[in-house]
């Protein structure tokens, strides 16, 4: 396959001078560590930045104004890829993946190539979409990966916009009704969290059980899993960090809860994202800071499969938000 | 500005080790086992402890359990709730030390 070019070392520099955090490269040779590709069964599909929502934590500055948006050659181009690759999870993301308006064909004629096809969403982008998604959704067993940051009005709020609470729990309990989060049903609903501010999240454990209770007492919403995400130093959040003052406190907090056992597991080491204009990266953060798969600028129709395991991945600061504590994959 | 409480001097706390480390050991290490998920989560022994540090007045505490608090993912709302236990507490403690007040004046008042 593609010799990175590129070491990650020589990619991972931190480009804020006044910040004082030592390079991701180095905290991982510190370890004996290095970060390489296991067997990639998953292939991440951005379809752009488009979005009706301008949240303050979002690492790819996704929002109303924006025109990246993949074109009907490049859906042709990852459908074709993900035909001669035999990936298990299609993972479809944005921006609000509902607002490009390929989506319903992408699902179609990309389902028969893997086994599972997630969808993420913002839910209100799904608001006026999802009569006429449902079928296509149900029909292709999509598993819904929700943003849903805090069971908290106000703190939902200030991350995503006023109003967004309310209607993510209208649109929660829509796909409900249609069957998604019972545990009786194979739809799958999953929530994603992630802290309203510069610090880590709880552990999946113990906020998963309370966002079930809340959720289903207050709201009678029902959903499958939570899963808890840190907030990657970049794009907007990383622009409130420095205006807020808390990125070198933020940096510190990341770097000094390194979990060399989470390296192992991290999301990178078996996906593959491809943006909206169709070149590859090592993962969705990679793609919001321009560091191509393995430092090397290949698009999808050049790649006749999956990277190779062993291929290099390209780092940087960022890198350590998927390693702090136990871990977020 | 020079000032007796210095954030930097936060994560210095192991420190206080150094003079007498067997007492040290044992107090981190009960003050871990405290925090740990027991009957209460970690999230409302956090809030137990923000209110506390509000109490004692620790500007070190009240730092690092309001990071603590919403780390466990507690909100704003819950936190202010919390120090305004704090706040009835504390001021019902006065309060009631009128009934103090009220039996030394009526046995010397006509």
């Amino acid at each position: 396959m593609f010799a990175s070019r590129l070491s990650s070392e020589s990619i991972d520099e931190n480009k804020d001078a006044a910040i004082h955090v030592l390079p991701f490269n180095a905290t991982l040779a510190q370890h004996n560590l290095k970060l390489v590709r296991a067997n990639t069964h998953t292939l991440q599909i951005n379809l752009g930045f488009l979005c009706n929502q301008v949240c303050r934590h979002c690492h790819l500055n996704a929002g109303p104004g924006r025109k990246e948006n993949m074109d009907a050659k490049t859906v042709d181009a990852v459908i074709a890829y993900a035909a001669r690759s035999d990936f298990e999870t299609i993972d479809i993301t944005g921006g609000a993946p509902e607002l490009n308006w390929h989506l319903p064909r992408l699902i179609e004629d990309i389902s028969p190539h893997a086994a599972r096809i997630m969808l993420r969403s913002n839910l209100s982008a799904m608001q006026d979409k999802l009569p006429d998604l449902v079928d296509l959704l149900r029909h292709h067993r999509v598993t819904i990966v929700a943003s849903f940051p805090s069971v908290n009005n106000a703190q939902t709020d200030s991350q995503r916009g006023e109003g967004i609470f309310q209607e993510s729990v209208a649109v929660l309990k829509q796909l409900n009704k249609i069957g998604y989060g019972s545990q009786e049903s194979d739809l799958v609903l999953n929530l994603v969290s992630n802290p309203t501010g510069a610090y880590l999240p709880p552990t999946q454990e113990q906020a998963e059980k309370r966002f079930h209770q809340i959720l289903e007492s207050k709201w009678g919403v029902v959903f499958n899993n939570l899963y808890n995400f840190a907030n990657v130093p970049l794009g907007r959040f990383r622009d409130w960090l420095i205006n807020s003052n808390n990125l070198e406190q933020y940096l510190s907090k990341l770097s000094s809860n390194f979990n060399a056992c989470a390296v192992e597991g991290v999301m990178c080491r078996s996906l593959v994202s491809v943006a909206w204009d169709g070149y590859l990266y090592d993962c969705d953060f990679n793609l919001a800071r321009g560091l191509f798969m393995g430092g090397s600028k290949i698009h999808v129709s050049e790649m006749d499969g999956p990277p190779n395991q062993g291929n290099l991945i390209a780092t940087a600061d960022h890198c350590y938000t998927c390693t702090a504590g136990s871990g977020f994959t | 500005m020079e000032t007796y409480y210095k954030p930097e001097d936060l994560p210095k706390f192991e420190e206080i080790g150094k003079e007498a480390p067997e007492l040290a050991k044992k107090f981190f290490e009960y003050y871990a086992a405290v925090f740990a998920e027991g009957e209460l989560t970690e999230r409302e022994k956090a809030l137990i402890a923000l209110a506390v540090a509000h109490t004692v007045q620790c500007p070190y505490c009240i730092d690092a359990y309001t990071q603590a608090c919403l780390e466990k993912g507690s909100n704003l709302a819950e936190m202010t709730e919390a120090v305004h236990v704090v706040t009835a507490i504390r001021g019902g403690a006065s309060l009631v030390h009128g009934i103090q007040m009220r039996n030394i004046a009526q046995k010397l008042s006509m």
